[in-house]
């Protein structure tokens, strides 16, 4: 199943947008960063370079332009710019259109305008500035120190990875480059060739040694390996520099990593690199990108694999046979390790989910004319892929919320005696089998006022009603609330909040808010890890069998005949001086059958509220693959999902969160009976 | 969108293949493109709280699907399985998702050809059932063939479920 050359592209081509997006953006903030600067023109390059090759004209086309731009950048022709920066930032867009859809006269026109933009960004910069930037100043100082040794020209040894002319790569292309810039002598490296038998044909083997005799600096030289520069070996040397520039060699070596490895004299020793290269097609070969569906199979798989090792586990115990039990433990750990393993391919880092609020925040700040500034912690923490692909939507909704609702204009935050920029946090760590994940602004709050007018206008409470301030605040999350006065572009639909708690819900996760008038909002989602497979507890109520998640159990305790008598009219136990209420699940999913003599207590809980349940049998641990349940059952809250047994029949997980509501609730009813 | 769809269906093609199956001596049609697989009765669990419309769940195939009976949307009686009890499991369009359905069945019959304009609107009078749970009935051999609204049935099962008052609980 080879993909789609097309779609290779594509997700290249996203790839470097998104180094291309996250330079541009690091650039704002460090305009005279050459090495910005250069990443930013190599990922354009290669877009241009590669769109080309997979007949993206127009996509070349435009990317040229920018290159372009970016190139009298580099060369400290033009320093960089707020507006270069801004305007070569809105043409990354107009590239992602063009990687996308079909290009449209649209499409053409609305490029034109935009390099018009860049155009005058250019000349701005060029025409305003005679003096570059400091960073600027130093890269043609450095260029300038360079000719010392470019009157002569240069000796240049190079070999391009095996693989090279099936990526598109021309060895003959790169060579009559060189050849245009002076009078030039080529000269094969036969040494890597190797015997007949062993020669794939398809593999590039040469290397070459090339001598040009020119005055162009080195950088023109490194410019015709720019599109390859990351996979190849290269060293070059002034001719007639002898050893004499061995500050220059140093420099080289700062100046361009893939030239570390290669050998001091390079004439000399073109072999004892080989390992080096080795080396470094490891190293590329380290990662592999998989399509998310693939991952989703095999997670499939496993989730049914586990489902057998079950069974077979069943199967073992009851046997008397001494090599099934053995061979059926084994399979018992290795498909546990399996699972874990699957587990770890599965997380990902949540900064590939901060990473796009930058660009959200930079253009909402442009938006609202608003000074923000965005800062995240715990990114390296890592989670689901599912999870976070769901998270995405509704962090971007509570983030620009915080921007539009939540942060005041420069003017208002100085006459509040805060600093004129307003900070929106995003923070993510991990607690236990849970993600924690804050979206903190330094804005006004939430006005108390307008929350109680609205609910009050909307029927939710009475008028003058006593409600506490965490009832309040979670009015915000009813269908259809908005405080926002004026529906503007970003929210004040009325709709989101609601949306953003539901799916937070979906995912087993909770949403929190404090806000303090005046100093900000602070609101936090508790999500679970993963979604796919949990560790849960079976036990037996009447004649069903259920799943308790292991991570809310507690702990599991015998219900004596005196409680269970005694509980008749009030269920509480007394749990090392504390009273815990519980649900007899055998009453709630009312069962019909005769309770079992010894019933157990599982106490569970969330956070610090704790419930009892009463189960007839506690069966033991299982390795539970969540199914989700129908629409069809979506109105029974007791219950978070479904999972398959052993034996085939199916299991329903007990939603911990509702049933830990609901034993509070009863505890609050019968504490105010009295 | 569904009539017009139903519309050009007709104007295509007059037949439509369905599966009939009985219950309670009912003969009833379901569309074969819906289905996909008739089960023998498999172990259920039931779902304490949901409406007995759909009161278990079964492992189809590593899936957890829920297990509909049709009787009670037509105001049958809840029977016993028996021998020839059969569980047919179709593909409906819930609230915007795919989702698969067991349907109980007393017994499956054939897959056979219907003409859809040997079918007649449901009779508005005289009849004990809800006429937008019908999609037609169709005359053949002297007995009634009822071509069952499942979109509607389910469609008014999940809105009503949502707000907690369904008629068949």
């Amino acid at each position: 199943m080879s993909m789609d050359p097309i779609e290779t592209f594509r997700l290249e081509a996203d790839d470097l947008l998104d180094q291309i997006e996250q330079g541009l953006l690091d650039l704002t903030h460090r305009l005279g960063d050459m090495d910005l600067v250069n990443a930013v023109f190599r990922a354009l390059h290669t877009l241009k370079g590669s769109g080309a090759m997979f007949g993206f004209d127009a996509l070349a086309a435009f990317t040229h332009h920018c290159e372009t731009a970016f190139d009298r950048v580099r060369k400290g022709e033009v320093p960089a710019t707020a507006e270069l920066v801004s305007a070569v930032l809105s043409a990354r867009d107009h590239m992602r259109a063009l990687v996308e859809d079909d290009v449209t006269q649209a499409h053409l026109e609305a490029g034109e305008v935009l390099l018009e933009t860049l155009r005058a960004a250019i000349e701005h910069a060029g025409g305003g500035a005679p003096e570059a930037t400091p960073a600027a100043a130093a890269a043609s100082a450095e260029r300038a120190a360079e000719p010392a040794s470019a009157g002569n020209g240069w000796r240049l040894w190079f070999r391009l990875p095996a693989n090279a002319m099936s990526n598109g790569t021309n060895p003959m292309a790169l060579l009559a480059e060189l050849c245009e810039l002076g009078d030039a002598s080529v000269t094969a490296d036969l040494s890597h060739v190797p015997p007949l038998e062993t020669l794939v044909p398809s593999e590039l083997h040469l290397a070459w040694h090339v001598t040009v005799k020119t005055d162009q600096p080195k950088s023109a030289i490194e410019d015709v390996f720019i599109f390859v520069m990351d996979d190849m070996e290269l060293t070059i040397e002034a001719l007639d520099g002898e050893s004499a520039s061995v500050p220059e060699e140093k420099e080289e070596a700062d100046a361009m990593p893939v030239a570390e490895a290669a050998p001091k004299s390079a004439a000399a020793a073109p072999l004892s690199d080989v390992s080096s290269g080795d080396g470094r097609q490891a190293k590329s070969a380290e990662n592999v990108r998989v399509p998310a569906e693939r991952l989703d199979e095999l997670m499939d798989r496993v989730g049914e694999l586990v489902i057998a090792q079950s069974r077979l586990s069943q199967i073992a115990a009851t046997s008397v046979e001494l090599h099934l039990r053995s061979v059926s433990e084994e399979i018992e750990r290795l498909s546990g390790e399996l699972r874990d393993t699957m587990m770890v391919l599965r997380m990902v880092p949540v900064s590939t989910l901060f990473g796009r609020f930058r660009r959200l925040v930079h253009d909402l700040a442009r938006e609202t004319g608003k000074a923000i500034e965005l800062v995240t912690d715990g990114e390296s923490t890592e989670v689901d892929k599912t999870v976070i692909e769901r998270l995405a939507d509704p962090l971007v909704h509570l983030v620009r919320n915080s921007i539009d609702h939540g942060l005041e204009l420069p003017g208002d935050r100085e006459a509040a005696g805060k600093p004129r920029t307003g900070q929106v946090k995003l923070s993510a760590r991990q607690a236990g089998g849970e993600v924690i994940i804050k979206i903190t602004d330094d804005g006004r709050g939430i006005d108390r006022e307008k929350v109680r007018a609205k609910a009050e206008a909307s029927g939710l409470i009475e008028p003058g009603q006593q409600v506490s301030e965490s009832e309040l605040l979670q009015f915000i999350f009813h269908p259809g609330f908005s405080t926002a006065q004026k529906v503007t572009n970003l929210s004040g639909r009325g709709v989101g909040m609601d949306v953003v708690k539901r799916t937070i819900e979906s995912l087993r996760g909770t949403i929190d808010m404090v806000s303090k008038p005046g100093e900000g909002s602070e609101i936090s989602l508790r999500i679970p890890l993963t979604v796919a497979i949990i560790d849960g507890l079976l036990v037996r109520v009447g004649e069903g069998r259920y799943v308790i998640p292991l991570a809310a159990v507690e702990e599991c305790i015998e219900l004596s005949l005196e409680d269970d008598l005694r509980s008749r009219g009030r269920s509480f136990i007394s749990l090392r001086d504390k009273l815990v209420p519980f649900l007899r699940l055998r009453d709630l999913f009312g069962t019909g059958t005769k309770p079992d003599p010894h019933q157990k207590i599982v106490v569970i809980s969330t956070g610090s509220e704790r419930v009892g349940l009463v189960v007839d049998q506690i069966i033991g641990d299982h390795q539970t693959v969540i199914k989700s349940m129908s629409k069809l059952h979506a109105n029974v809250a007791t219950f978070s999902g479904a999972t398959i047994l052993g034996d085939g029949t199916v299991a329903l997980i007990l939603d911990v969160a509702h049933l830990v509501a609901a034993g509070q609730q009863q505890e609050a009813q019968l504490r105010a009976a009295g | 969108m569904i009539e017009q769809q139903k519309q050009t269906a007709i104007a295509l093609d007059d037949e439509m293949e369905v599966l009939t199956f009985n219950l309670n001596g009912e003969t009833f049609a379901i569309e074969a493109i819906r289905v996909q697989e008739i089960l023998d009765l498999l172990p259920e669990t039931s779902v304490p709280g949901a409406s007995r419309f759909a009161a278990t769940v079964i492992n189809f195939r590593g899936r957890v699907i829920p297990l509909a009976d049709l009787r009670l949307a037509f105001g049958m009686e809840a029977a016993e399985a028996t021998i020839d009890s059969r569980v047919v499991v179709i593909e409906l369009d819930l609230m915007g998702e795919t989702t698969l359905i067991g349907l109980r069945t007393d017994k499956v019959n054939e897959v056979t050809t219907l003409a859809h304009s040997a079918s007649e609107p449901p009779p508005s009078v005289g009849m004990r059932w809800r006429p937008d749970y019908i999609d037609g009935l169709f005359k053949r051999e002297g007995e009634f063939i009822i071509q069952p609204n499942l979109q509607a049935i389910f469609a008014l099962h999940d809105s009503q479920a949502a707000s907690g008052s369904h008629p068949l609980n």
